[in-house]
């Protein structure tokens, strides 16, 4: 397997920490790695010097060497190193106090625009809200259409308009705004490339003629060292105002995030984490910081809990994570509500570790069902206490649910796994920054 | 004008980029400093090779033969990683074993259905009866995007409703290619995330459908990467090469100022040859892949 950066950063914090002290050597030693862990993550070869350097200069010029734990006291740079380079807070939309707010969409062909808006008009929606998107893609074949498609998914309003002129599209969606009282306007537009002088100036038009309060560029959290070039262009074209990075629910590690920072100046303000229209997360810096350095992004499973749990239940599930008691009876009692929160495999990987689960532990979506029938087919003692499974309760469940002591096996080992995980992040203490274990 | 000027059109940019100051800073010179190397290894690192890939190429330059300039060395090089891969050329026309069946497979936003519409206009041209499958039940108005093209370039159309099972959709697409001796048959798949397991079984399944279907097929099974797309183009590859046999890459959106030098890599340690590159938004932007003619045309 690719190794993931955060495996690349826990391998390299594990080393630090077997020494006990650190010398200048080491640093240098340990900054070449951070190099090198970032690089292959796609940051930008000169943003990755910038920020080597500064996490160099601050690992010196602190009181590393003599600390007693140097290796924590290293991770702690890189990860306020890192948190500062992305933003210290996220910074939300800003909506106009005079509707419509508009908001313009922008980026390279396939970065995810079209699915974008419709995720940010699903984001903001709320009762007594109106929404609109508007189709001003009318090259790609097709794109309007998809953009009807997703309107009437989100259930928010749609503009097209029979015309070749993309700034007279944008005006007239934002007078049809004005007249039906839509609150916010985002308009969809092509994809194109930042070189294209001709499509580059299109854009300019629109926004020269419409006035957007919010620029946003939509950028593949895939991208490689390029991601430079696409801010530079687009943030010379635009008075952008904030990026969205989309497809972060692949393996990819996102370090564009980093360099389009930089380069932009302007703030991620969105990361795009999956294919449904509710897979859309608020970008936090230091979560990303946390989820890069491997040490898990709890804060963002809580939030993703309470989006779909209520208070009380809520409460009850953290309370249950804090005492360990979390049973195969809440496993199954969870179940359906966990399926709205996304698959499974996208809440593993927030916890710590999470990203490099292994291969066998790795739980099949669609095996939820199967998992649900084994859980319903025990006893409420067996599911308290799943150690007091034999072979015999063990066989009599199989049948019952319509599976195989495999299964059941596969299931039991499987949940012994989360719970190991769960313990382990709650040894964490949750919220704030905690070493990973092994320091 | 010949395929591979206009490739190398297409590749100018990159060429004036950082691949181009390559042959500017080391035309003639044999034998490079410490901190040439160290420019040397930013300008690889700049193009997307990657970290493990450029140290290897640097390597040979440093260790190749010593007759030849560095960069002589270093296009070497590349054309060695390139052309191990160099007989798996895509054929394009005068097929012995029809219908050709191939799938078409790919990360969201990569450019697959973009590719089979100017793919298969490349084949229309050269004498072959085309059909198109759209097998991207997924995505809103991916089936209408295909069947725009198939329309565009004169192709046969296999149609879908959105939601349906690729699998019988590609199942139908053979045995409507077989009973109307097409040529070839583009088949179209919903982006997927090489990450996300379900939807490579669901790739499995529309592999071995096909091939239940008409044994020998699907004949091509092309992976369409994007060429801005950094160091997770080796990780897709790989995840998807484990789920299906990939016969050939589509390196996509080679006209903008991306390197594409994750290629290297990939070809490095996947043995995948790269096919077809596209490089323009032109109908006609669409190139058969010479290693050759890349690495000259990228260090020109």
């Amino acid at each position: 397997m690719f190794d993931s950066l955060t495996e690349k950063f826990t391998g390299l914090f594990k080393d630090l920490s077997g020494q006990g002290k650190l010398s200048e050597a080491n640093i240098k030693e340990a900054s070449a790695r951070v190099r090198r862990a970032l690089l292959e993550a796609d940051v930008n070869y000169k943003v990755v010097k910038d920020f080597a350097a500064a996490v160099e200069a601050r690992a010196l010029g602190e009181d590393v060497l003599t600390s007693i734990t140097p290796g924590q006291k290293f991770v702690k740079i890189v990860y306020d190193q890192m948190v500062e380079t992305l933003g210290s807070v996220n910074q939300p939309l800003a909506l106009s106090p005079q509707p419509p707010t508009v908001i313009m969409v922008c980026g390279l062909q396939g970065s995810g625009k079209t699915t974008t808006c419709a995720k940010l008009a699903k984001h903001l929606s709320k009762p007594g809200r109106r929404i609109m998107l508007a189709a001003a893609d009318i090259y790609r074949p097709a794109a309007v259409q998809q953009l009807e498609i997703l309107s009437k998914q989100v259930g928010c309003d749609f503009f097209k308009l029979d015309s070749t002129d993309v700034a007279q599209i944008c005006q007239e969606a934002k007078q049809e705004a004005v007249k039906k009282l839509i609150d916010v306007l985002i308009l969809d537009t092509a994809g194109r490339l930042h070189i294209d002088t001709e499509m580059m100036a299109e854009l300019e038009r629109v926004q020269k003629t419409v006035k957007p309060q919010e620029i946003l560029l939509v950028v593949d959290g895939m991208t490689g060292q390029d991601a430079v070039n696409i801010a530079t262009e687009f943030s010379k074209a635009l008075p952008l105002s904030g990026v969205i990075m989309t497809k972060l629910d692949g393996d990819a590690r996102g370090g564009a995030a980093l360099s389009l920072k930089v380069i932009s100046g302007q703030p991620i303000k969105f990361i795009g984490v999956g294919e449904k229209l509710s897979a859309l997360e608020e970008f936090h810096p230091s979560r990303v910081a946390s989820r890069i350095l491997g040490m898990g992004d709890v804060v963002g499973l809580v939030e993703k809990a309470q989006n779909v749990f209520d208070e009380k239940q809520a409460g009850k599930l953290e309370e249950k994570l804090r005492q360990q008691s979390f049973t195969l009876e809440d496993f199954a009692g969870q179940m359906k509500q966990m399926k709205k929160m996304g698959s499974l495999s996208d809440i593993m990987k927030m916890l710590p570790g999470g990203m490099s689960l292994p291969q066998d532990a790795a739980i099949d979506d669609k095996a939820l069902g199967t998992i649900e029938a084994i859980i319903s087919s025990m006893t409420p003692q067996e599911r308290q206490k799943p150690q007091i499974l034999n072979g015999s309760r063990k066989r009599r469940i199989a049948l019952g649910s319509g599976t195989s002591v495999q299964q059941v096996n596969q299931l039991l080992n499987q949940f012994e796994m989360s719970q190991r995980m769960m313990k382990q992040m709650m040894n964490s203490k949750g919220r704030g920054f905690k070493m990973p274990r092994g320091f | 004008m010949s395929i591979f000027k206009s490739l190398k059109e297409g590749l100018s940019k990159t060429r004036q980029g950082v691949l181009g100051r390559i042959s500017e800073l080391f035309t003639g010179k044999k034998a490079l400093s410490a901190s040439e190397y160290g420019e040397l290894e930013e300008l690889l690192l700049l193009a997307d090779v990657g970290p493990r890939a450029a140290e290897k190429l640097l390597g040979s330059v440093k260790n190749g033969d010593q007759e030849l300039t560095a960069i002589e060395r270093l296009k070497r090089e590349m054309l060695a990683i390139l052309a191990a891969n160099s007989n798996c050329k895509l054929q394009i026309a005068n097929f012995s074993d029809k219908p050709q069946v191939w799938l078409i497979a790919g990360v969201n936003g990569s450019g697959k259905t973009t590719t089979i519409g100017k793919l298969g206009n490349m084949l229309t041209a050269n004498g072959s009866k085309v059909m198109l499958a759209a097998a991207d039940t997924y995505r809103a108005a991916a089936i209408e995007q295909l069947e725009l093209w198939s329309k565009k370039i004169g192709a046969g159309f296999v149609g879908s409703a959105p939601g349906a099972d690729p699998a019988s959709v590609a199942f139908d697409a053979v045995s409507a290619a077989m009973s109307q001796k097409t040529d070839v048959l583009l088949i179209d798949t919903a982006g997927r995330l090489h990450t996300q397991k379900h939807l490579r079984d669901e790739l499995v399944k529309v592999h071995s459908t096909i091939a239940k279907k008409m044994p020998g097929a699907p004949h091509q099974t092309l992976l369409v990467l994007d060429a801005t797309t950094g160091q997770n183009a080796l990780s897709q590859a790989r995840l998807f090469s484990e789920a299906i046999p990939i016969s050939g890459i589509v390196l996509t959106k080679l006209d903008g100022t991306a390197k594409g030098g994750i290629m290297l890599a990939i070809a490095q340690e996947l043995k995948l040859p790269v096919v077809l590159a596209g490089v323009g938004e032109g109908v006609g932007d669409l190139k058969v892949f010479d290693a050759e003619e890349f690495v000259e045309g990228v260090l020109g």
